[in-house]
């Protein structure tokens, strides 16, 4: 018998973030780095320990070694407990004939009613990973509840220039939702749904079962599940969010939202003891900076040697800069090596690349025609030769040699 | 394969009285080191790493912060339902607090006798170093060793009450024990980490006690050194060794040399501690660091120069810091001038102010205070 939770959460990172290219070639996208020692899902993990949650349930299928290792016993999101804590839900054999793949978003929560059931939970709190924010959860609970809403779906104020982006929310007065507006080109309102829902369980289960039996469903919460449970005059309300909330789907926007943590006016702080986010570290020393080095405006972490120059930069565990080295705004993921004389600038280096003597990486936008600008990325333990260049734009998993 | 046949005894509060300002609050296992660690961290982690499963802490007082930083011994995988971390603060009516490493022993006797592993491996809080336990037990059985005795070659530490040095023989076997020697140049001594057979070990201390014997260096290695089989094992890495405020300034300020990281910290061999999930540290515009090791969780928009920053400092700009050890979560307010100081946790220093000691005299600012 396990305790009942009136509230579980289910965190749906089955998706492989085709969109970040190379960096998911072996890799789940809520695992990807970001922001010099986490990953993308620490950020959802935290905000359900910090907002109370005591159990959920992560929804793993997309090349899932390294996440569900990274997830473990969930001891460092204090999500490793017998009263619940962190599962892992993988697609598996439901009988000798079915044997299905999570077919979208709401078929992998309806495979798994029976995990959730174990915890008879009165609501339950949707979540996915891929976005970068800090959010009490219990909040808005509270508010559905205040409603007496059968789902609550949160939502941004977006510039209203980009609010065809998105999925955007029309709602009354009182936040109901009367209409939902996938992407319009004509957008009604700036309200973009953030893709965190609360649904008060019995009422999903419902509405999941029904899915489920229509063919024709592509079996998603937003292109089926929702608006099936508008059109049935369900009370569904929109829950206004206001803070850092960033997506870190592309390359462009995951390279952002880096270089925004050394914005000292972001809104999102990380160093408040309130509501930290948690990690699993590495255990490395502190980070070293030689007496020839120079390092500005910048995010380093422990494990670091750095003898180079650093500007701009986001700078994950163990990464080495070399003496002569020269890094700017860039993203170095964890253990890689910048050699003698290199350049990188603009770039995403992904974890343990060797970047080699002289190498060029990337280049200035304001150096560069602007149609063969972009962020310049390298692959995982991608080893770049001495002299060898990646271009700006490029996207690279191959090692390449270098022209001396 | 879990377990490995070998315990290991930790002393917590042995040797306090050396750096008496850090230890005042807390044991000599729980003093801050190196910029993120405690000084236990580094003898836990090499047990750990040399795959024993059953350590026993011994402290005697001030040990809420080492109870705080170990906890269940999780972060060093010993939170086991074999084995694992056991606390052994002292208990029992009429028992006074011991005053020395055969008092400690003593006090710990039933714990040595209920443990099943063949070995003992003990050691204090004052040592940094990395090393594998399994070679010193592997050596200690080869030699067909009575007790095993860890050394260093090299300049004697500068400690007040001196240090014990060993003659070795060719074949390894320590020949003679010197107490308290304060001689200059290259010397062999003792590191106070020992391997004994358990219940050899049980029997030494139960002989002592009956002689009312005290002193484990003097009555026992010193007095035993014909009639038991001694050896020596050198540690050949590097070790930093605390023994007075000077030598834990130099320690720090060690870890800024590569090689001594190197040593220290490889991959395979991890040194680990309490985790506090800081985010990585910041530099602002304007910042200037060189040669200082920096913790996670600092904010640097000033000067650094040949400094230690533990986790969470805060630099604040126009100030200009040198040659510090600058314990966590303290704050140098802007435009302060530092030299040559050493901060415990939580120090403030405000704006505009200058202090400065010298190499051969750090100044030391206890923990909490306000400048």
């Amino acid at each position: 018998m396990y305790p009942k939770q009136e509230v579980i959460a289910m965190l749906l990172a089955g998706g492989q973030g085709s969109r970040l290219g190379v960096l998911t070639k072996n890799l789940a996208k809520p695992a990807v780095p970001y922001g010099g020692k986490y990953r993308i899902i620490d950020f959802p993990l935290s905000n359900c320990t910090n907002s109370g949650i005591e159990t959920v349930g992560v929804l793993t299928m997309y090349q899932p070694l390294e996440l569900n290792d990274y997830i473990g016993s969930g001891r460092p999101w204090d999500l490793d407990t017998s009263r619940g804590g962190v599962h892992i839900l993988q697609p598996y054999q439901r009988s000798s004939k079915v044997m299905d793949w999570y077919k979208g978003t709401a078929n992998a929560i309806y495979q798994n009613i029976n995990f959730i059931e174990r915890y008879n939970p009165d609501y339950v709190v949707v979540l996915g990973g891929d976005h970068i924010y800090k959010m009490d959860y219990s909040k808005m609970v509270a508010f559905h509840k205040e409603n007496k809403a059968d789902c609550t779906i949160a939502f941004m104020e977006v510039p209203m220039e980009e609010a065809s982006r998105f999925g955007i929310l029309n709602t009354n007065p009182d936040y109901s939702i009367y209409e939902f507006d996938e992407k319009p080109k004509v957008p009604k309102s700036n309200k973009a749904s953030m893709g965190i829902y609360v649904f008060t369980w019995s009422k999903l289960r419902q509405y999941l079962e029904e899915d489920e039996l229509d063919p024709n469903s592509s079996n998603d919460f937003g292109k089926n599940v929702l608006p099936n449970m508008l059109n049935a005059g369900e009370r569904m309300f929109a829950y206004p969010f206001e803070g850092y909330w960033k997506d870190v789907g592309t390359i462009g926007s995951l390279w952002d939202a880096n270089m925004d943590m050394m914005n000292p006016k972001m809104q999102l702080d990380l160093s408040d003891p309130s509501w930290k986010i948690y990690t699993r570290s590495m255990e490395m020393p502190p980070h070293y900076i030689a007496a020839g080095a120079s390092v500005q405006h910048s995010l380093i972490s422990e494990g670091c040697n750095i003898y180079g120059d650093v500007d701009n930069c986001v700078m994950f565990g163990n990464v080495t800069v070399k003496p002569g080295a020269k890094v700017e705004y860039s993203v170095i993921m964890p253990g890689a090596v910048i050699e003698e004389g290199a350049n990188v600038r603009y770039s995403i280096i992904a974890e343990d690349v060797v970047v080699g003597k002289n190498a060029v990486v990337g280049s200035r936008p304001e150096e560069t025609p602007t149609s063969e600008w972009d962020i310049a990325v390298v692959g995982a333990k991608v080893k770049l030769g001495a002299g060898a260049v990646v271009k700006a734009k490029e996207m690279i998993d191959e090692d390449r040699m270098g022209v001396e | 394969m879990r377990g490995n046949n070998v315990l290991g005894i930790l002393f917590s509060n042995m040797k306090d009285q050396t750096i008496r300002e850090l230890t005042e609050m807390r044991t000599m296992g729980s003093v801050p080191v190196g910029g993120r660690y405690r000084l236990i961290d580094f003898p836990l982690s090499n047990m750990a790493n040399s795959g024993i499963t059953r350590v026993g802490v011994v402290t005697k007082s001030n040990y809420r912060s080492l109870m705080d930083h170990v906890g269940s011994g999780k972060a060093w995988n010993m939170s086991r339902k074999h084995s694992g971390l056991v606390f052994l603060p002292p208990y029992g009516s009429g028992n006074v607090l011991y005053q020395n490493r055969i008092g400690a022993l003593s006090g710990i006797r039933e714990f040595l006798e209920s443990s099943k592993e063949e070995f003992v491996f003990m050691a204090d809080c004052d040592v940094v170093a990395n090393m594998d336990i399994q070679e010193v037990v592997r050596a200690h059985v080869a030699k067909g060793a009575d007790i095993t005795v860890v050394y260093k070659r090299g300049e004697l530490p500068d400690n007040m009450d001196g240090t014990t040095t060993l003659s070795v023989d060719m074949d390894g076997r320590v020949r003679e024990v010197l107490l308290h020697s304060r001689d200059t140049g290259v010397h062999t001594f003792d590191t106070s980490m020992y391997v004994v057979r358990r219940e050899f070990l049980i029997q030494l201390i139960n002989d002592a006690v009956s002689h009312n014997l005290k002193d484990f260096e003097a009555d026992i290695l010193q007095a035993g050194v014909t009639r038991y089989r001694i050896f020596g094992f050198e540690h050949k890495g590097y070790a930093g060794i605390v023994t007075s405020m000077n030598s834990y300034y130099q320690l720090n300020k060690s870890l800024l040399d590569a090689d001594v990281r190197a040593q220290l910290f490889p991959m395979d061999r991890p040194i680990y501690t309490k985790v506090r999930d800081d985010m990585p540290a910041r530099y602002g515009m304007g910042a200037s660091v060189k040669n200082s090791l920096v913790a996670d969780g600092c904010v640097i928009e000033g000067e650094v120069e040949n400094c230690v920053l533990f986790r969470g400092v805060t630099i604040k700009k126009g100030a200009r810091v040198r040659n510090s050890i600058i314990m966590q979560s303290s704050i140098i307010g802007e435009n302060c001038d530092i030299d040559y100081l050493i901060l415990d946790k939580d120090v403030e220093i405000h704006s505009d102010r200058r202090l400065m000691g010298f190499e051969s005299y750090p100044v030391y600012i206890s923990k909490g205070s306000r400048v």
